[in-house]
Protein backbone atom coordinates (compact mmCIF):
# COMPACT_ATOMS: atom_id res chain seq x y z
CA UNK A 1 0.00 0.00 0.00
CA UNK A 2 1.37 3.65 -0.46
CA UNK A 3 2.10 5.47 2.70
CA UNK A 4 1.48 9.24 3.31
CA UNK A 5 4.64 11.18 2.56
CA UNK A 6 3.98 12.67 5.77
CA UNK A 7 4.21 9.58 7.66
CA UNK A 8 6.84 8.32 5.67
CA UNK A 9 8.96 11.26 6.31
CA UNK A 10 9.04 10.74 9.80
CA UNK A 11 11.90 8.42 10.48
CA UNK A 12 11.75 5.13 12.54
CA UNK A 13 13.54 5.61 16.51
CA UNK A 14 17.14 5.03 15.50
CA UNK A 15 17.18 2.58 18.82
CA UNK A 16 14.55 0.02 17.97
CA UNK A 17 17.27 -2.64 17.57
CA UNK A 18 18.67 -2.13 21.07
CA UNK A 19 14.86 -2.37 22.39
CA UNK A 20 14.60 -5.18 20.60
CA UNK A 21 17.60 -7.18 21.86
CA UNK A 22 16.30 -6.24 25.70
CA UNK A 23 13.02 -7.49 24.77
CA UNK A 24 14.33 -11.15 23.84
CA UNK A 25 16.69 -11.76 26.13
CA UNK A 26 16.14 -13.30 29.22
CA UNK A 27 16.78 -12.61 33.32
CA UNK A 28 17.62 -9.02 32.64
CA UNK A 29 17.10 -6.19 35.31
CA UNK A 30 15.35 -3.36 33.51
CA UNK A 31 16.10 -0.02 34.57
CA UNK A 32 14.56 0.92 31.30
CA UNK A 33 10.85 1.00 32.07
CA UNK A 34 8.92 4.65 31.76
CA UNK A 35 5.80 3.37 34.15
CA UNK A 36 5.90 2.51 37.72
CA UNK A 37 6.37 -0.95 38.84
CA UNK A 38 3.49 -0.63 41.50
CA UNK A 39 0.02 -2.57 40.27
CA UNK A 40 -2.85 0.09 40.32
CA UNK A 41 -4.13 0.61 43.69
CA UNK A 42 -6.40 -2.28 44.53
CA UNK A 43 -9.63 0.02 45.47
CA UNK A 44 -9.78 1.63 42.17
CA UNK A 45 -9.32 -2.01 40.72
CA UNK A 46 -12.04 -2.71 42.30
CA UNK A 47 -14.17 -0.02 41.65
CA UNK A 48 -13.56 -0.70 37.62
CA UNK A 49 -14.77 -4.06 38.37
CA UNK A 50 -17.68 -3.23 40.20
CA UNK A 51 -18.84 -0.99 37.52
CA UNK A 52 -18.85 -3.38 34.65
CA UNK A 53 -20.80 -5.59 37.13
CA UNK A 54 -23.15 -3.02 37.43
CA UNK A 55 -22.98 -2.60 33.79
CA UNK A 56 -21.52 0.72 32.97
CA UNK A 57 -20.72 -0.17 29.26
CA UNK A 58 -21.68 2.82 27.18
CA UNK A 59 -20.03 5.72 25.88
CA UNK A 60 -19.92 8.83 28.18
CA UNK A 61 -19.98 12.88 26.92
CA UNK A 62 -17.43 13.62 24.43
CA UNK A 63 -15.26 15.22 27.22
CA UNK A 64 -15.70 12.90 29.80
CA UNK A 65 -18.32 12.25 32.66
CA UNK A 66 -19.29 15.22 33.96
CA UNK A 67 -18.72 13.59 37.75
CA UNK A 68 -15.21 12.85 36.83
CA UNK A 69 -14.40 16.22 35.56
CA UNK A 70 -15.82 17.43 38.33
CA UNK A 71 -13.54 15.60 40.48
CA UNK A 72 -10.72 16.57 38.35
CA UNK A 73 -11.16 20.59 38.76
CA UNK A 74 -11.54 20.04 42.69
CA UNK A 75 -8.39 17.87 42.97
CA UNK A 76 -6.51 20.91 41.18
CA UNK A 77 -8.08 23.15 42.91
CA UNK A 78 -6.82 21.43 46.47
CA UNK A 79 -3.83 20.26 45.72
CA UNK A 80 -2.65 23.14 43.94
CA UNK A 81 -4.92 25.88 43.73
CA UNK A 82 -6.22 25.83 40.34
CA UNK A 83 -9.34 27.21 38.79
CA UNK A 84 -10.66 25.25 36.20
CA UNK A 85 -14.40 24.92 35.08
CA UNK A 86 -15.55 21.52 34.73
CA UNK A 87 -17.78 22.17 32.25
CA UNK A 88 -16.10 23.81 30.00
CA UNK A 89 -12.37 23.94 30.66
CA UNK A 90 -11.71 20.51 31.15
CA UNK A 91 -11.76 17.44 29.06
CA UNK A 92 -10.44 14.21 29.63
CA UNK A 93 -8.46 12.37 27.13
CA UNK A 94 -6.83 9.02 26.23
CA UNK A 95 -3.48 9.65 28.29
CA UNK A 96 -1.46 12.85 28.06
CA UNK A 97 -0.75 11.28 24.44
CA UNK A 98 -3.88 12.16 22.80
CA UNK A 99 -3.89 15.36 24.94
CA UNK A 100 -0.76 16.18 23.24
CA UNK A 101 -1.95 15.29 19.75
CA UNK A 102 -4.88 17.33 20.32
CA UNK A 103 -3.49 20.14 22.01
CA UNK A 104 -1.21 20.38 18.97
CA UNK A 105 -3.70 19.77 16.42
CA UNK A 106 -5.93 22.50 18.05
CA UNK A 107 -3.40 25.11 17.80
CA UNK A 108 -0.68 24.62 14.75
CA UNK A 109 -1.19 25.58 11.48
CA UNK A 110 0.91 24.22 8.75
CA UNK A 111 4.72 25.12 9.24
CA UNK A 112 3.82 26.64 12.28
CA UNK A 113 6.88 25.89 14.48
CA UNK A 114 6.83 24.22 17.66
CA UNK A 115 9.57 24.65 20.72
CA UNK A 116 10.74 21.83 21.97
CA UNK A 117 13.52 21.03 25.06
CA UNK A 118 15.84 18.20 24.14
CA UNK A 119 16.16 15.98 25.71
CA UNK A 120 12.80 15.27 25.44
CA UNK A 121 10.18 12.43 25.48
CA UNK A 122 9.95 10.65 22.16
CA UNK A 123 6.15 11.64 20.99
CA UNK A 124 6.41 15.85 20.89
CA UNK A 125 8.13 16.14 17.64
CA UNK A 126 6.58 13.46 15.70
CA UNK A 127 3.46 14.62 16.61
CA UNK A 128 4.11 17.89 16.39
CA UNK A 129 5.40 16.86 12.61
CA UNK A 130 2.12 14.73 12.14
CA UNK A 131 -0.44 17.80 13.10
CA UNK A 132 1.42 19.95 9.82
CA UNK A 133 4.05 21.42 12.51
CA UNK A 134 7.62 21.95 12.36
CA UNK A 135 9.06 20.91 16.02
CA UNK A 136 12.09 23.10 16.58
CA UNK A 137 14.28 21.42 19.32
CA UNK A 138 15.65 23.55 21.89
CA UNK A 139 18.88 22.00 23.39
CA UNK A 140 19.71 22.37 26.96
CA UNK A 141 22.85 22.34 28.85
CA UNK A 142 23.78 19.35 31.72
CA UNK A 143 25.20 22.23 33.29
CA UNK A 144 21.89 23.86 33.75
CA UNK A 145 20.64 20.36 34.96
CA UNK A 146 19.44 20.15 31.19
CA UNK A 147 16.70 23.10 31.61
CA UNK A 148 15.17 24.93 29.43
CA UNK A 149 16.09 28.52 29.91
CA UNK A 150 14.69 32.04 28.84
CA UNK A 151 17.74 32.72 26.59
CA UNK A 152 17.18 29.80 24.93
CA UNK A 153 13.29 30.00 24.21
CA UNK A 154 14.39 33.47 22.33
CA UNK A 155 17.36 32.23 20.82
CA UNK A 156 14.67 29.81 18.88
CA UNK A 157 11.94 31.90 18.30
CA UNK A 158 10.97 33.28 15.55
CA UNK A 159 8.09 34.82 13.50
CA UNK A 160 6.77 31.53 12.75
CA UNK A 161 6.88 30.15 15.87
CA UNK A 162 3.50 29.42 17.74
CA UNK A 163 4.09 27.16 20.72
CA UNK A 164 6.88 25.90 23.50
CA UNK A 165 6.20 22.27 24.54
CA UNK A 166 7.36 21.91 28.15
CA UNK A 167 7.38 18.70 30.40
CA UNK A 168 8.26 19.18 33.90
CA UNK A 169 9.16 16.89 36.12
CA UNK A 170 10.74 15.59 33.13
CA UNK A 171 11.38 12.06 31.40
CA UNK A 172 14.07 11.27 31.01
CA UNK A 173 16.09 13.29 33.36
CA UNK A 174 14.03 14.05 36.10
CA UNK A 175 14.66 17.60 36.67
CA UNK A 176 12.00 19.72 37.49
CA UNK A 177 11.68 24.12 37.65
CA UNK A 178 11.55 26.17 41.00
CA UNK A 179 8.94 28.64 40.75
CA UNK A 180 11.64 31.30 39.91
CA UNK A 181 12.71 29.57 36.71
CA UNK A 182 8.85 29.25 35.60
CA UNK A 183 8.18 32.53 36.16
CA UNK A 184 11.30 33.64 34.14
CA UNK A 185 10.09 31.42 31.39
CA UNK A 186 6.27 32.92 31.61
CA UNK A 187 7.64 36.35 31.25
CA UNK A 188 9.55 35.06 27.52
CA UNK A 189 6.18 32.88 26.83
CA UNK A 190 4.43 36.29 27.30
CA UNK A 191 6.69 38.76 25.15
CA UNK A 192 6.66 36.16 22.49
CA UNK A 193 3.63 35.38 22.32
CA UNK A 194 3.54 31.71 22.45
CA UNK A 195 0.98 29.53 23.97
CA UNK A 196 2.67 26.86 26.73
CA UNK A 197 1.42 23.02 26.52
CA UNK A 198 2.71 22.10 29.75
CA UNK A 199 3.07 18.52 30.41
CA UNK A 200 2.70 17.94 34.03
CA UNK A 201 2.21 14.18 34.36
CA UNK A 202 4.87 13.90 36.76
CA UNK A 203 3.71 17.02 38.73
CA UNK A 204 2.52 14.13 41.75
CA UNK A 205 6.32 12.75 42.00
CA UNK A 206 8.18 15.91 42.94
CA UNK A 207 10.43 15.35 45.89
CA UNK A 208 12.28 18.97 46.55
CA UNK A 209 9.94 21.61 46.35
CA UNK A 210 6.25 22.44 45.72
CA UNK A 211 5.27 21.75 42.37
CA UNK A 212 3.89 24.75 40.43
CA UNK A 213 1.27 24.08 37.53
CA UNK A 214 2.65 26.65 34.67
CA UNK A 215 -1.27 27.98 34.91
CA UNK A 216 -0.84 29.64 38.15
CA UNK A 217 1.66 31.72 36.87
CA UNK A 218 0.31 35.40 36.56
CA UNK A 219 -0.99 35.67 33.03
CA UNK A 220 -0.85 32.39 32.30
CA UNK A 221 -3.66 30.63 32.69
CA UNK A 222 -4.89 31.97 29.49
CA UNK A 223 -1.81 30.96 27.56
CA UNK A 224 -1.59 27.55 28.65
CA UNK A 225 -3.09 23.83 27.87
CA UNK A 226 -2.32 22.03 31.02
CA UNK A 227 -1.91 18.45 30.99
CA UNK A 228 -1.79 15.45 33.17
CA UNK A 229 -3.08 11.99 34.23
CA UNK A 230 -3.37 9.26 36.02
CA UNK A 231 -0.46 6.98 34.56
CA UNK A 232 2.40 7.80 37.10
CA UNK A 233 1.18 9.13 40.08
CA UNK A 234 -1.68 6.46 40.66
CA UNK A 235 0.22 3.83 38.53
CA UNK A 236 -2.41 3.46 36.28
CA UNK A 237 -0.58 3.41 32.54
CA UNK A 238 -2.31 0.36 31.09
CA UNK A 239 -5.66 2.54 31.63
CA UNK A 240 -4.65 5.45 29.24
CA UNK A 241 -6.53 8.36 30.83
CA UNK A 242 -5.57 11.55 31.01
CA UNK A 243 -6.97 15.14 31.00
CA UNK A 244 -6.20 18.70 29.43
CA UNK A 245 -6.98 21.79 30.88
CA UNK A 246 -7.17 25.14 29.67
CA UNK A 247 -9.49 28.34 27.81
CA UNK A 248 -12.41 27.32 27.08
CA UNK A 249 -12.19 28.23 23.34
CA UNK A 250 -8.82 25.75 23.13
CA UNK A 251 -10.60 22.87 25.20
CA UNK A 252 -13.88 23.45 22.62
CA UNK A 253 -11.29 22.80 19.42
CA UNK A 254 -10.07 20.06 21.15
CA UNK A 255 -13.17 18.79 21.90
CA UNK A 256 -14.11 18.63 18.36
CA UNK A 257 -11.14 16.66 17.61
CA UNK A 258 -11.62 14.48 20.07
CA UNK A 259 -15.21 13.31 19.03
CA UNK A 260 -14.75 12.81 15.94
CA UNK A 261 -11.14 10.63 16.14
CA UNK A 262 -11.83 9.17 19.82
CA UNK A 263 -15.68 9.53 21.01
CA UNK A 264 -14.51 9.23 24.86
CA UNK A 265 -12.68 7.35 26.77
CA UNK A 266 -13.34 4.01 28.06
CA UNK A 267 -16.35 4.55 30.60
CA UNK A 268 -14.21 1.53 32.58
CA UNK A 269 -11.26 3.88 32.70
CA UNK A 270 -13.46 6.74 33.92
CA UNK A 271 -15.02 5.39 36.68
CA UNK A 272 -11.76 4.04 37.61
CA UNK A 273 -10.12 7.65 37.72
CA UNK A 274 -13.15 8.64 39.97
CA UNK A 275 -12.05 6.17 42.57
CA UNK A 276 -8.51 7.45 42.07
CA UNK A 277 -9.26 11.20 43.10
CA UNK A 278 -11.59 9.96 45.73
CA UNK A 279 -9.75 7.92 47.36
CA UNK A 280 -6.42 7.37 46.00
CA UNK A 281 -4.31 10.14 48.07
CA UNK A 282 -2.85 7.77 50.65
CA UNK A 283 -1.58 5.54 47.97
CA UNK A 284 -0.11 8.27 45.85
CA UNK A 285 1.79 9.55 49.16
CA UNK A 286 3.00 6.11 50.28
CA UNK A 287 4.41 5.49 46.18
CA UNK A 288 6.23 8.66 46.29
CA UNK A 289 8.22 8.02 49.87
CA UNK A 290 9.15 4.50 47.94
CA UNK A 291 10.16 6.67 45.03
CA UNK A 292 12.41 9.20 46.87
CA UNK A 293 14.29 6.13 48.82
CA UNK A 294 14.63 4.97 45.91
CA UNK A 295 16.41 7.76 44.31
CA UNK A 296 18.16 8.86 47.27
CA UNK A 297 20.00 5.25 46.99
CA UNK A 298 20.16 4.85 43.07
CA UNK A 299 21.81 8.90 42.70
CA UNK A 300 24.33 7.86 45.73
CA UNK A 301 25.37 4.78 44.25
CA UNK A 302 25.63 5.93 40.68
CA UNK A 303 28.11 8.77 41.74
CA UNK A 304 30.06 6.43 43.46
CA UNK A 305 30.64 4.32 40.82
CA UNK A 306 31.64 7.19 38.60
CA UNK A 307 28.47 7.85 36.75
CA UNK A 308 28.21 11.62 37.42
CA UNK A 309 25.04 12.09 38.49
CA UNK A 310 22.75 15.54 39.20
CA UNK A 311 20.14 14.72 41.71
CA UNK A 312 16.74 15.11 39.56
CA UNK A 313 14.05 16.37 41.64
CA UNK A 314 10.98 14.52 40.25
CA UNK A 315 9.87 11.66 38.49
CA UNK A 316 11.34 8.73 38.95
CA UNK A 317 14.21 9.03 36.29
CA UNK A 318 18.17 9.70 36.96
CA UNK A 319 20.24 10.91 33.93
CA UNK A 320 23.57 9.91 34.20
CA UNK A 321 26.91 10.89 32.27
CA UNK A 322 28.70 7.59 31.03
CA UNK A 323 31.44 10.14 29.57
CA UNK A 324 33.84 9.01 31.25
CA UNK A 325 34.00 5.57 29.67
CA UNK A 326 34.53 6.55 26.34
CA UNK A 327 31.21 4.95 25.10
CA UNK A 328 28.60 6.27 23.10
CA UNK A 329 25.22 6.07 25.13
CA UNK A 330 23.95 3.29 22.90
CA UNK A 331 27.37 1.10 22.83
CA UNK A 332 27.48 1.51 26.87
CA UNK A 333 23.91 0.04 26.66
CA UNK A 334 24.59 -2.40 24.36
CA UNK A 335 27.79 -3.59 26.40
CA UNK A 336 25.98 -3.24 29.57
CA UNK A 337 22.93 -5.25 28.78
CA UNK A 338 25.26 -8.54 27.05
CA UNK A 339 27.93 -7.91 29.85
CA UNK A 340 25.74 -7.86 33.11
CA UNK A 341 22.34 -7.92 31.60
CA UNK A 342 21.49 -4.48 32.84
CA UNK A 343 18.84 -2.53 30.25
CA UNK A 344 18.71 1.01 30.15
CA UNK A 345 18.18 3.82 27.95
CA UNK A 346 20.89 5.37 25.65
CA UNK A 347 20.34 9.26 26.02
CA UNK A 348 20.27 9.44 22.62
CA UNK A 349 16.19 7.97 22.49
CA UNK A 350 15.27 11.41 23.75
CA UNK A 351 17.78 13.57 20.82
CA UNK A 352 20.99 14.06 20.17
CA UNK A 353 21.91 16.40 22.77
CA UNK A 354 21.26 12.83 24.73
CA UNK A 355 24.44 11.58 23.79
CA UNK A 356 26.82 10.74 26.75
CA UNK A 357 23.98 10.43 29.18
CA UNK A 358 21.56 6.83 29.98
CA UNK A 359 18.16 7.04 32.00
CA UNK A 360 17.86 5.29 34.17
CA UNK A 361 14.23 4.28 35.94
CA UNK A 362 14.21 3.42 39.42
CA UNK A 363 10.68 2.30 38.81
CA UNK A 364 11.91 -0.90 40.51
CA UNK A 365 12.19 -2.96 44.01
CA UNK A 366 14.83 -2.27 45.65
CA UNK A 367 16.52 -5.43 45.51
CA UNK A 368 16.80 -5.46 41.75
CA UNK A 369 17.58 -1.99 42.35
CA UNK A 370 20.64 -2.86 44.88
CA UNK A 371 21.83 -6.23 42.33
CA UNK A 372 21.79 -3.71 38.90
CA UNK A 373 23.81 -1.35 41.31
CA UNK A 374 26.56 -3.94 41.96
CA UNK A 375 26.84 -5.57 38.21
CA UNK A 376 27.39 -1.58 37.16
CA UNK A 377 29.77 -1.10 38.69
CA UNK A 378 31.85 -4.39 37.65
CA UNK A 379 30.88 -3.07 34.13
CA UNK A 380 32.48 -0.18 35.02
CA UNK A 381 35.37 -1.04 36.34
CA UNK A 382 36.19 -2.59 33.13
CA UNK A 383 36.17 1.32 31.34
CA UNK A 384 36.73 3.83 34.02
CA UNK A 385 40.35 3.79 35.53
CA UNK B 1 6.26 7.58 61.80
CA UNK B 2 10.47 6.74 62.19
CA UNK B 3 11.68 6.38 58.39
CA UNK B 4 14.33 3.99 59.74
CA UNK B 5 11.52 1.93 61.41
CA UNK B 6 9.84 2.06 58.02
CA UNK B 7 12.43 0.44 55.91
CA UNK B 8 13.20 -2.42 58.36
CA UNK B 9 9.57 -2.94 58.59
CA UNK B 10 9.53 -3.55 54.79
CA UNK B 11 13.17 -5.30 54.48
CA UNK B 12 14.46 -6.24 57.71
CA UNK B 13 17.74 -7.57 55.54
CA UNK B 14 18.51 -3.33 54.61
CA UNK B 15 21.62 -2.88 55.91
CA UNK B 16 22.30 0.63 57.91
CA UNK B 17 24.73 2.01 55.08
CA UNK B 18 21.31 1.45 52.60
CA UNK B 19 19.37 3.23 55.07
CA UNK B 20 21.51 5.79 54.91
CA UNK B 21 21.85 6.08 51.35
CA UNK B 22 17.93 5.81 51.15
CA UNK B 23 17.45 8.69 53.76
CA UNK B 24 20.30 11.18 53.58
CA UNK B 25 20.68 10.37 57.68
CA UNK B 26 24.93 9.34 58.73
CA UNK B 27 25.78 5.60 58.71
CA UNK B 28 26.62 6.20 62.24
CA UNK B 29 23.40 7.79 62.94
CA UNK B 30 21.27 5.15 61.51
CA UNK B 31 23.80 2.47 63.31
CA UNK B 32 22.95 4.65 66.94
CA UNK B 33 19.09 4.68 65.91
CA UNK B 34 18.74 0.91 65.12
CA UNK B 35 21.17 0.23 68.69
CA UNK B 36 18.45 2.32 71.06
CA UNK B 37 15.54 1.67 69.35
CA UNK B 38 16.61 -2.30 69.76
CA UNK B 39 17.67 -1.37 73.25
CA UNK B 40 14.43 -0.29 73.99
CA UNK B 41 12.89 -3.14 72.90
CA UNK B 42 11.21 -1.18 70.38
CA UNK B 43 12.64 -3.60 67.41
CA UNK B 44 12.10 -6.62 69.17
CA UNK B 45 13.66 -9.18 66.21
CA UNK B 46 14.25 -10.01 63.24
CA UNK B 47 13.17 -13.14 61.37
CA UNK B 48 11.69 -14.57 57.67
CA UNK B 49 8.47 -14.55 56.72
CA UNK B 50 7.81 -18.04 55.85
CA UNK B 51 4.71 -18.79 53.54
CA UNK B 52 3.56 -22.47 55.36
CA UNK B 53 1.12 -22.38 52.91
CA UNK B 54 3.38 -23.62 50.47
CA UNK B 55 6.61 -24.79 52.36
CA UNK B 56 5.22 -28.01 52.61
CA UNK B 57 7.90 -29.14 55.61
CA UNK B 58 6.24 -30.99 58.10
CA UNK B 59 2.59 -30.70 56.15
CA UNK B 60 3.23 -27.49 58.13
CA UNK B 61 0.51 -28.08 60.59
CA UNK B 62 -2.96 -26.91 61.84
CA UNK B 63 -3.64 -23.48 63.36
CA UNK B 64 -6.72 -22.34 65.27
CA UNK B 65 -8.18 -19.53 66.99
CA UNK B 66 -10.13 -20.42 70.21
CA UNK B 67 -11.61 -17.76 71.81
CA UNK B 68 -11.32 -17.68 75.44
CA UNK B 69 -13.92 -16.50 78.25
CA UNK B 70 -12.62 -16.01 81.29
CA UNK B 71 -13.38 -14.17 84.84
CA UNK B 72 -11.30 -11.39 85.89
CA UNK B 73 -9.65 -11.78 88.94
CA UNK B 74 -9.57 -9.00 91.65
CA UNK B 75 -6.88 -6.55 91.15
CA UNK B 76 -5.23 -8.66 87.97
CA UNK B 77 -8.20 -8.19 85.79
CA UNK B 78 -7.36 -10.45 82.59
CA UNK B 79 -3.13 -10.19 82.84
CA UNK B 80 -2.66 -12.79 85.16
CA UNK B 81 -4.76 -15.35 83.12
CA UNK B 82 -3.72 -14.28 79.65
CA UNK B 83 0.12 -14.62 80.76
CA UNK B 84 -0.59 -17.93 81.78
CA UNK B 85 -1.94 -18.89 78.38
CA UNK B 86 0.70 -16.89 76.22
CA UNK B 87 3.40 -18.75 77.82
CA UNK B 88 2.56 -22.16 76.26
CA UNK B 89 4.61 -22.42 73.43
CA UNK B 90 1.58 -24.17 71.41
CA UNK B 91 -0.05 -20.09 71.36
CA UNK B 92 1.69 -18.07 68.88
CA UNK B 93 -0.96 -15.15 69.08
CA UNK B 94 -3.16 -14.15 72.39
CA UNK B 95 -4.67 -10.59 72.15
CA UNK B 96 -7.14 -9.43 74.83
CA UNK B 97 -11.18 -8.44 72.57
CA UNK B 98 -13.91 -6.49 73.12
CA UNK B 99 -16.66 -8.23 72.49
CA UNK B 100 -18.75 -11.65 73.31
CA UNK B 101 -15.22 -13.37 74.43
CA UNK B 102 -12.07 -11.72 76.23
CA UNK B 103 -9.01 -13.55 74.67
CA UNK B 104 -8.34 -14.43 70.99
CA UNK B 105 -5.69 -17.30 71.54
CA UNK B 106 -3.88 -18.45 68.05
CA UNK B 107 -2.31 -21.99 68.78
CA UNK B 108 -0.16 -23.67 66.22
CA UNK B 109 0.27 -27.43 66.50
CA UNK B 110 1.20 -30.59 64.70
CA UNK B 111 -2.48 -32.25 63.94
CA UNK B 112 -5.71 -31.55 64.88
CA UNK B 113 -5.63 -34.16 68.05
CA UNK B 114 -2.52 -31.83 69.17
CA UNK B 115 -4.37 -29.08 69.38
CA UNK B 116 -7.76 -30.47 70.50
CA UNK B 117 -5.39 -32.05 73.49
CA UNK B 118 -3.63 -28.64 74.30
CA UNK B 119 -7.31 -26.95 74.56
CA UNK B 120 -9.41 -29.92 76.63
CA UNK B 121 -5.99 -30.59 78.93
CA UNK B 122 -4.44 -27.03 79.43
CA UNK B 123 -6.73 -23.98 78.56
CA UNK B 124 -10.40 -25.80 79.67
CA UNK B 125 -9.29 -26.51 83.29
CA UNK B 126 -7.18 -23.67 84.09
CA UNK B 127 -9.02 -21.69 86.57
CA UNK B 128 -10.67 -18.67 85.41
CA UNK B 129 -11.66 -19.86 82.13
CA UNK B 130 -15.13 -19.90 81.19
CA UNK B 131 -15.52 -21.43 78.12
CA UNK B 132 -13.65 -21.71 75.10
CA UNK B 133 -14.73 -22.08 71.50
CA UNK B 134 -12.21 -23.84 68.48
CA UNK B 135 -12.13 -22.73 65.10
CA UNK B 136 -9.40 -24.43 63.01
CA UNK B 137 -8.00 -22.27 60.48
CA UNK B 138 -8.69 -23.78 56.69
CA UNK B 139 -6.15 -21.72 54.55
CA UNK B 140 -4.46 -18.16 55.41
CA UNK B 141 -4.36 -16.31 52.20
CA UNK B 142 -2.81 -12.80 53.84
CA UNK B 143 -0.78 -12.38 56.94
CA UNK B 144 0.36 -8.88 58.70
CA UNK B 145 0.26 -7.61 55.29
CA UNK B 146 1.63 -10.32 53.14
CA UNK B 147 -0.08 -12.12 50.54
CA UNK B 148 0.67 -15.64 50.71
CA UNK B 149 0.66 -16.26 47.25
CA UNK B 150 4.20 -16.94 44.98
CA UNK B 151 5.43 -13.45 44.07
CA UNK B 152 4.10 -12.95 40.53
CA UNK B 153 6.60 -11.80 37.58
CA UNK B 154 6.04 -8.78 36.65
CA UNK B 155 3.45 -7.85 33.90
CA UNK B 156 5.64 -4.84 32.21
CA UNK B 157 7.52 -4.79 29.42
CA UNK B 158 10.90 -4.82 29.73
CA UNK B 159 11.74 -1.33 28.16
CA UNK B 160 9.34 1.53 27.56
CA UNK B 161 10.11 5.35 26.96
Amino acid sequence: MKISKLVQDIPPSGIRVFFELVLGMKDVISLGVGEPDFVTPWNIREKAIFSLEEGYTSYTSNKGMIELRREISRYLKNKYGMDYDPEEEILVTVGVSEGFDLAIRAITDRGDKVLIQEPTYVSYGPVATICGGRPVPVKTEPQNGFKITPGGIIGACDKKTKAIVLNYPNNPTGNSYSKKELKAIAAVVAKKNLTMVSDEIYCDLTYDFDHTPFPTLPGMKQRTIYLNGFSKAFAMTGWRIGYACGPKDVIAAMTKVHQYTMMCVPITSQMAAIEALKNGERSVAEMKREYKRRREFVISRLNEIGLCCHKPEGAFYAFPSIKKTGLSSLEFSSRLLKQEKVAVVPGTAFGASGEGYVRISYATGFDKLKEAMVRMERFLKSYIT
Amino acid sequence: MNEILEILEKDARTTPEEIARMTGIAPAAVRKEIKKLEKDGVILKYKAIVNKEISREDDSGVRALIEVRITPQKNLGFEHVAERIYQFPEVTSCYLMSGAYDLLVVVEGKSIHTVSNFVAEKLSPMENVRGTVTHFILKKYKEDGDILKQPERSKRPAITL
